[in-house]
């Protein structure tokens, strides 16, 4: 390719976000190139692997009756576990998900070809096994990209789709964006497993090519502040999860805090192997080949940690804006709605033939305006929450077991009196603090006005 | 599959030979200041083992399954991890 080669706008990165959008700025007859640096999208992609219906609608319309996805998700489950139990606190079977999917089970090398597929037909170029390494700027502005192998390309707009994690530092490298804290990410990690797709149906109670997703908090995560996850795909599960990066240091973040962890270092995959071994999620993965192996950081620092999204020349969108909402396992639907937004001020831009500030700037003020924001900042605190308040993790999960083992005990004692016993145990081992943290884990999570 | 050997026997890696994409800043820094060898232990892909006779971290970059966490989650900021050269590195086959 030529050098000065200059296009209108160039996406780093053909994930979810910058998929997004590369089709709307070419379906609106932009020049658009993807810079991608795996060899095939998707190549280097990672998700837990739930894909949301609308988010993608609003960019391909009725896309999901050709996408290579895995499974609807017909029925959504949450579970709290201690170390020999396991309680289903929350279940939602909902059979119109048949009619009108909520979400799927996808995999990404599997997904993600197509979905750059579509905007290579909307005529965005894509160009493979190519890494941007750092952003041009002339006086301030973004005016382009450096390539590992196809030069200097230029443009009038760079729409930042890198992610988070290996490789993602444009903005870090540019001085646009504060270097990350460990405890403001998660380490994730999955195992792709194989099982025969008639065994998944029998093992999670399915209609042939029906999916559920299972999230489990608690001794999961060895109380850590994170969950694990199970989601059923076509002959394969996703078997993953994680927590917070200063959480496996024992909650060392920098240089000072050495010397004074408050916890015993734990690995990733020793993570794992607790939730595959627990004896509640054994008997589903039994027989169950491990076919891949993969980690992924997620954000998790909230509203407060998302960078400027918008300067001269360029936007942020996706995972590289911290955009991620890590209650609800929610990331690629904010990643399609932001590529999306971030397009459509790209070609407004392109209308006024003013790629500054003054008009993107605008792309803040609509996702302010959205439920994207509106959800960043209702959930700012519930990461922190769990962090700095394990007892959510580890203390009222057993509390609850040992109630419910009460609830359920035939030994001869009255009804009467085992409700006296379970509020008696509640408040000598809880009391007003066990009202109190409920009250600000209801905040945290949406269900009250803060 | 329990062993993290095994796991990362399944993925896909299109190695760069010669062209390490990770590199310990500081040895000393590992040697003299870090007492929980932290990269030990949250990297995913044990790519970091701490050598007691030689005092310094063994990096087997060709193991990395490109998470990133090293370059955070070191709480000297001692690593630097870069993305390996465009094509190479991971390619996930199910993702």
């Amino acid at each position: 390719m030529a050098q000065e080669e200059k296009f209108d706008a160039i996406v780093v990165g053909a994930g979810p976000a910058g998929i997004s959008a590369a089709i709307t700025m070419a379906n609106a007859g932009l020049q658009v190139v993807v810079l991608e640096r795996g060899e095939k999208a998707g190549a280097k992609n990672v998700m837990g692997g739930i894909l949301y219906r609308q988010m993608l609608e609003e960019v391909v319309d009725q896309a999901w009756k050709e996408a290579p996805i895995e499974r609807p998700i017909i029925e959504e489950q949450r579970w709290f576990m201690t170390r020999d139990a396991a309680m289903r606190v929350l279940g939602h079977k909902n059979f119109r998900h048949r009619e009108r999917p909520n979400s799927w089970s996808v995999l990404r090398a599997r997904f993600d070809p197509w979905y750059a597929g579509k905007a290579e037909a909307a005529g965005a170029l894509v160009i493979y096994e190519t890494v941007a390494e750092r952003l041009l700027r002339e006086g301030g502005k973004v005016v382009g990209v450096r390539t590992g192998r196809e030069g200097d390309l230029l443009a009038d707009v760079v729409v930042i789709c890198e992610g988070i994690g290996l490789g993602a530092r444009l903005l870090e490298k540019a001085g646009l964006k504060a270097p990350l804290k460990a405890d403001q990410v998660a380490v994730a990690v999955k195992e792709v497993m194989q099982l025969d797709a008639g065994k998944i149906e029998d093992r999670f109670n399915l209609e042939a090519g029906e999916g559920c997703s299972i999230e489990c908090f608690g001794d999961s995560t060895m109380g850590l502040s994170g969950f694990m996850f199970i989601y059923t795909n076509q002959d394969t599960l996703s078997v993953g999860g994680g927590c917070l990066l200063s959480d496996y240091n024992g909650g060392v973040i920098s240089a000072e805090d050495v010397g004074r962890s408050h916890g015993r270092p734990v690995s990733p995959n020793e993570l794992m192997e607790h939730f595959k071994n627990h004896p509640a999620i054994k008997p589903l993965l039994r027989g169950a080949e491990t076919v891949e192996y993969l980690a992924k950081l997620i954000p998790e620092g909230g509203y407060k940690a998302i960078p400027k999204l918008y300067g001269d020349g360029y936007l942020v969108c996706g995972d590289a804006a911290m955009l991620s909402n890590p209650v609800h396992r929610e990331g690629s639907n904010l990643a399609m709605a932001s590529g999306r937004i971030a397009g459509e001020i790209v070609i407004r831009a392109k209308q006024l033939g003013n790629f500054s500030e003054e008009t993107l700037w605008e792309y803040k003020g609509r996702l302010d305006h959205s439920w994207v924001m509106a959800d960043m900042k209702k959930y700012d605190g519930a990461v922190p929450l769990l962090e700095h308040n394990p007892q959510f993790l580890t203390k009222y999960p057993e509390l609850l077991d040992r109630a419910l083992e009460e609830f359920f005990k035939v030994d001869g004692l009255s009804k009467r009196e085992k409700q006296r016993r379970i509020i008696k145990m509640f408040r000598k081992e809880a009391g007003l603090r066990f009202l109190l943290d409920n009250l600000k884990a209801a905040r945290a999570m949406g269900f009250l006005p803060p | 599959m329990e062993k993290l050997e095994d796991k990362l026997f399944t993925v896909r890696n299109k190695k760069d030979e010669g062209h390490p994409h990770i590199r310990i800043l500081d040895d000393t820094v590992c040697a003299e200041k870090c007492d929980g060898k932290y990269c030990n232990h949250f990297c995913p892909a044990g790519v970091y083992v701490w050598d007691a006779d030689l005092k310094r971290n063994l990096v087997s970059y060709e193991n990395c399954i490109e998470c990133g966490a090293c370059a955070i989650g070191c709480p000297f900021g001692n690593i630097d991890c870069e993305t390996p050269r465009g094509g190479y590195g991971v390619q996930f086959k199910y993702g």
